[in-house]
């Protein structure tokens, strides 16, 4: 990924924000910057564009330094190729929608940059508004001309901050819409700084998983997604049924290990990074956790069935949310989620004991960390 | 209607007005934006002037580039003339005076334009001073204007410190304000009334027009 297009970061300071952050992002590829807010996403983005000085690192852009503090090497933002969209879009207010686009393009000779502005305008759809100012224009407008602004100065790199947020969801899920199809016609870097899992999970080729300043994972959004690199992870990307276990045995010639929780012996897929008799942290989405049917048993119920009582039956449109309490007296809680008109069928409420299955596919492990004490931080439930 | 000392507080401010500019501008934009040691002191001594007795202020100009001074001293002998009761010492005290009226509203002006946009227009590529003549100057004009219009007005209306660093030489340091005060010691009620008179509307006229672009910013952000 290091290609000669691509983007090069390596961050590291200790103060006045701790940064210790390394990722890479190749030419037309779109890496996704998440974590709660304060993990330091916007730093790492400003550090690139050379807005914020890091204590120490290295950043590299189409085969150019732009940053090495061992080298004594720090170019200026004006030096740096970099299209940035803020979060609050920072237009000009005095300049027109037009003249906000022309504004970045003092590289382009002058006879040609009232053409260009327009068709940058147009490619983000938003001809017939050049005469506009920022107070006239909507907020997805106002988004487009920031847009349409970074791509103005044909950047090497595009950062976009947040750049969803600040609008209603219709818009929003427009603006992604516009945004995944602009990058078949862009092959520059692209780094999104959110915190909408469900965006970075939708628009991004990579994830990089930042908290405190550390990148804690780095790879492809479904992979993140199903297979956190620990529990702290796990966390970040709001899974909330994350357990502690013990690995009983490991049977390669079946591809399976077993997992001992609770009173239940759990089979899951083969692991063959823990050892017998380790405690490890593991995972499963609620989408992994499938209901018995009641009224007719079927053969796929004999994989890792797990009973517990419904404690929360929450309707959310199409989707029901169900907390079930696994084990007495206090119980683990274990989150499902099924169809609504499914779980309607079934008649299900509150208090009722029920089966499950637990997909061995599903299930991920973890190295343990203190997946214990912080869940009995944050939840009555005796840990699991 | 006493023309030479009109005509001389009119040259007063409009010189006023010539150095506060680009000297306001400097120290504004520094005060606004850069975070520095003692910023809250640099802050007072602007400041100063507003509460500070406009004789206070003179005396401690008179000591500092009176004839006895050593800065008088060098002045009289690059110049042949004191700086003192002088139109130069009467221009240096009214700059130093008005640095608060010139200062503080370019300051608020630079402060209400967020970081962001002149971080964008870095990141477009302007250079500082590009970015400085397109964005940062037009959006804080009108905070611009108002501190030229308040400085020229207050510097109209100048007593104390004209009085003490200036004397009250007709033709060279008697201001308006200055003449109205010797009418009314000579009984020329008329006199004084027309100057006031003529006095009152500027003033009313400058602050008039400081309220309409301090409201032309506030709708600009809103």
């Amino acid at each position: 990924m290091g290609d000669q297009a691509g983007l090069q970061v390596s961050l590291h300071q200790a103060a006045p924000i701790p940064l210790a952050a390394r990722l890479v992002c190749a030419g037309g590829e779109l890496v996704a910057l998440v974590g709660p807010s304060g993990s330091g996403k916007t730093t790492i983005l400003r550090c690139i564009a050379g807005l914020t000085h890091p204590g120490e690192g290295v950043v590299s852009c189409a085969g150019e330094v732009w940053l090495d503090t061992a080298r004594g090497i720090d170019l200026a933002p004006q030096q740096r190729l970099v299209g940035i969209v803020f979060q609050h879009y920072a237009l000009f207010p005095h300049l027109s929608a037009h003249k906000n686009v022309v504004a970045a393009m003092a590289h382009v000779p002058e006879g040609e940059r009232a053409g260009r502005a327009r068709d940058l305008l147009q490619l983000v759809h938003l001809s017939g508004l050049e005469g506009r100012y920022p107070r006239q224009l909507s907020g997805g407008q106002q988004q487009r001309v920031a847009l349409a602004r970074a791509l103005a100065r044909d950047p090497a790199v595009l950062l976009l901050d947040e750049p969803f947020a600040a609008v209603d969801r219709v818009t929003r899920r427009r603006l992604q819409r516009e945004l995944a199809q602009l990058r078949t016609r862009i092959r520059v870097p692209i780094i999104l700084v959110t915190h909408d899992l469900d965006e970075a999970r939708v628009l991004a080729d990579r994830m990089v998983i930042l908290s405190r300043g550390e990148t804690l994972q780095d790879g492809p959004s479904a992979q993140v997604m199903a297979q956190p690199a620990s529990a702290q992870v796990a966390r970040l990307l709001d899974q909330n049924n994350l357990f502690e276990g013990r690995v009983l045995a490991q049977r390669p010639e079946q591809g399976k290990t077993l997992l001992a929780w609770l009173d239940y012996t759990l089979e899951v897929a083969y692991a063959p990074a823990f050892g017998v008799g380790d405690r490890v942290a593991w995972m499963i989405p609620p989408e992994c956790v499938i209901l018995h049917r009641r009224d007719r048993p079927s053969a796929g119920e004999s994989e890792n069935p797990v009973s517990g009582a419904i404690r929360e039956y929450v309707p959310l449109g199409e989707s029901t949310s169900i907390t079930l309490q696994i084990g007495a007296p206090a119980g683990v809680p274990l989150a499902m989620s099924m169809v609504t008109h499914h779980a309607r069928r079934n008649s299900l409420a509150v208090g009722d004991l029920v089966k499950v299955t637990l997909l061995a596919s599903g299930i991920h492990l973890m190295p343990h960390a203190e997946v214990v004490a912080e869940r009995a931080a944050q939840t009555p439930a005796r840990p699991g | 209607m006493d023309w030479p000392a009109l005509l001389l507080s009119l040259k007063l401010s409009a010189w006023t007005v010539v150095w506060l500019l680009p000297l306001g501008i400097v120290v504004a934009r520094q005060i606004a934006w850069r975070e520095f040691p003692g910023r809250a002191w640099v802050e007072a001594a602007v400041a100063l002037p507003l509460v500070l007795p406009p004789t206070v202020l003179g005396y401690y100009l008179l000591s500092v580039f009176g004839g006895a001074s050593p800065i008088g001293q060098a002045w009289q002998s690059a110049f042949g003339r004191p700086l003192a009761f002088s139109f130069e010492g009467l221009l240096l005290a009214s700059i130093l005076f008005n640095i608060p009226f010139a200062v503080q509203p370019m300051q608020r002006a630079f402060q209400a334009i967020p970081d962001e946009v002149r971080e964008a227009a870095w990141c477009s590529g302007m250079s500082h001073w590009r970015t400085f003549c397109t964005i940062e100057f037009p959006l804080a004009w009108p905070g611009i204007v108002s501190a030229l219009v308040l400085t020229f007005a207050h510097t109209m209306g100048e007593f104390g410190v004209v009085l003490m660093m200036g004397g009250n030489i007709p033709g060279e340091t008697q201001t308006i304000a200055i003449a109205i005060y010797d009418r009314v010691q000579a009984f020329d009620e008329r006199g004084a009334a027309t100057m006031s008179s003529l006095l009152l509307a500027f003033s009313l006229v400058a602050i008039g027009v400081v309220y309409m672009f301090a409201n032309r910013i506030g709708r600009r952000r809103g």
